[in-house]
């Protein structure tokens, strides 16, 4: 009897077909028809503006300027160059943000009232000043006072304004983790650095990374703000380029085309990681 | 009201583990805790219940300072509890505390979060440790779920690995803030089991419950709160059969009445 009921209770379950994919989705090919109907039409009204102005196109003399190949050895161009330079900064500067950035949170979450009024000082001016203004500040004013270079003015000016940033994204993924954990660990004797250590951090890094990669892509691009106080970035180089050949529509078009291939593929990249963490958990 | 010493088992010659003097507590001008005198000796289990909002958690909550409170003081074997991280982290060794939403760690494995407590804060060796961790899992029966995550328990299941940690700590009183309030039905009978052998072993507890099943078959004392004060303490018998306010008549009628 139990048996019986049993069967009847979950034995006629049977779940219908899902209607397949193919079936129910039109077809890509449609997809793919609008999207170059969308670009094409893009591209001929640029070449029938260009046309206008008698603009002479020569994207045969671009390709030096990203390699060359000299006696069979390949040799990296004025805009490869430029794209390291970019790397370099965004990486030194993405370094510094972190530690600005936590250093921030903390001050901020502290009982501190001088470490809370500091943390707020500088986030409220670097947030509500342009970028631009903050690098002539650190080029004109604090450059020459503490004697930096070009190079680390930049990084600096854009650690800071980055590191605003960072620190909300910090701040708000510790506060994410539940009250109850930091009173748990609180209960069980834990001093503060252990409580952070064992029990905060580990379980606010997973939903602050996401954020923080987000933060890389914004140091590539702002970092084009460099051009400014002439470090050989990306931009620059593109800048340089130009009034040498002026060649603006190629050399815009190349620079901003490297820009795009450097974020995309990061944050492909990205989606990536987090799929497999996804997976992982 | 606050005279209890001639009540069984609490013996004044034994030690006085726990001792709120006119503590009180306010929200900005809202008083969450109003003149809570109470002492707790060893060995005594004490079980706190009144209607919601009445201060049962704020009040438990006081002693290891997951809260502050502004005035009186609160004694932990003869010693009053301070403010400053040392001598406050030296307190909570001492006084075991379980949840209600029971907080274990859940990005380490169940084992780990006993382990971490008496590692970091009680200096023992790791083989230690691991000990007194298979130990007390074994005490609250559930052994073999050493090397889960906490999410792949049930919530009682949950609640017990809370119990075993706090107990790795080797308190010398537990606090209990209604360990079962979040807990489904069938899984509530679970933890109470571990809550009585505890209370068998002779374990100091002060248990914030409205288990009153649970509280009949335990309890030494029984506290009702109300607006924040303590309205009355009586032994069990007394205090079910023959409350002295109407307050705690209304309140047992309330909720004894199904």
């Amino acid at each position: 009897m139990a048996d019986k009921s049993a069967q009847s209770a979950t034995g006629h379950r049977i779940r219908p077909p899902t209607p397949s994919i193919l079936f129910t989705r039109k077809s890509p090919l449609i997809d793919l028809g609008q999207l170059l109907l969308l670009g094409g039409l893009t591209t001929w009204v640029i070449y029938k503006g260009a046309d206008a102005m008698q603009y002479n196109w020569q994207w045969y003399r671009v390709e030096q300027f990203i390699y060359r190949v000299v006696d069979g050895e390949l040799i990296w161009g004025a805009l490869m160059k430029g794209l390291m330079v970019t790397f370099e900064i965004t990486a030194v500067s993405m370094v510094l943000s972190v530690v600005i950035g936590l250093v921030t949170a903390l001050l901020r979450m502290s009982n501190s009232f001088s470490g809370k009024l500091i943390a707020n000082l500088y986030l409220e001016s670097i947030r509500n000043t342009p970028l631009l203004v903050q690098l002539f500040l650190f080029y004109f004013i604090f450059a020459p006072i503490f004697g930096i270079d070009r190079f680390w003015t930049g990084v600096l000016c854009l650690s800071f304004f980055e590191g605003s940033f960072a620190a909300e994204i910090i701040r708000a993924g510790i506060q994410s983790v539940s009250r109850g954990q930091s009173e748990a660990a609180k209960a069980l004797g834990f001093s503060r650095v252990n409580m952070y250590r064992d029990v905060i951090l580990p379980q606010a890094i997973p939903i602050i990374l996401p954020p923080m990669t987000g933060l890389i892509i914004n140091l590539i691009k702002h970092s084009a703000i460099v051009s400014v106080i002439a470090v050989a970035d990306l931009t620059t180089e593109g800048l340089n380029i130009i009034s040498e050949t002026f060649m603006a529509f190629e050399i815009w078009f190349t620079v901003a085309g490297i820009y795009l291939v450097v974020t995309v593929s990061l944050s492909l990249f990205v989606s990536w990681m987090e799929t497999r963490a996804m997976r992982g958990r | 009201m606050t005279d209890h010493a001639d009540m069984k088992n609490s013996d004044p010659s034994r030690r006085e583990l726990l001792k709120f003097v006119n503590v009180g507590k306010w929200y900005g001008d809202f008083c969450a805790l109003w003149d809570i005198n109470l002492t707790i000796h060893a060995g005594e289990r004490v079980v706190v219940c009144g209607p919601s909002g009445s201060g049962k958690s704020t009040m438990i909550r006081c002693v290891n300072q997951l809260e502050t409170f502004e005035a009186g003081e609160i004694l932990i074997d003869g010693v009053v509890v301070q403010n400053d991280p040392k001598s406050l982290q030296d307190i909570r060794r001492k006084v075991g505390m379980v949840f209600q939403n029971f907080n274990l760690f859940p990005h380490i494995t169940v084992i780990q979060n006993l382990m971490l407590g008496p590692i970091r804060n009680l200096k023992v060796s790791k083989k230690e440790a691991e000990e007194r961790a298979m130990h007390h899992l074994e005490k609250v029966r559930i052994a073999e779920q050493a090397k889960k995550y906490p999410s792949q328990l049930s919530g009682g299941q949950q609640q017990r690995v809370a119990i075993a940690r706090s107990l790795c700590m080797h308190p010398d009183v537990m606090l209990f803030d209604e360990p079962t309030s979040a807990l489904d039905p069938e899984m509530i009978s679970g933890v109470l089991d571990i809550m009585v052998e505890l209370a068998e072993g002779g374990m100091t507890m002060m248990v914030v419950t409205h288990e009153m099943g649970f509280a009949k078959q335990v309890a030494d004392t029984m506290v009702f709160m109300d607006h924040g004060e303590i309205v009355e303490v009586a032994p069990p018998t007394e205090f079910f059969t023959n409350p002295k306010s109407e307050r705690t008549e209304l309140f047992l009628s309330q909720i004894l009445q199904h």
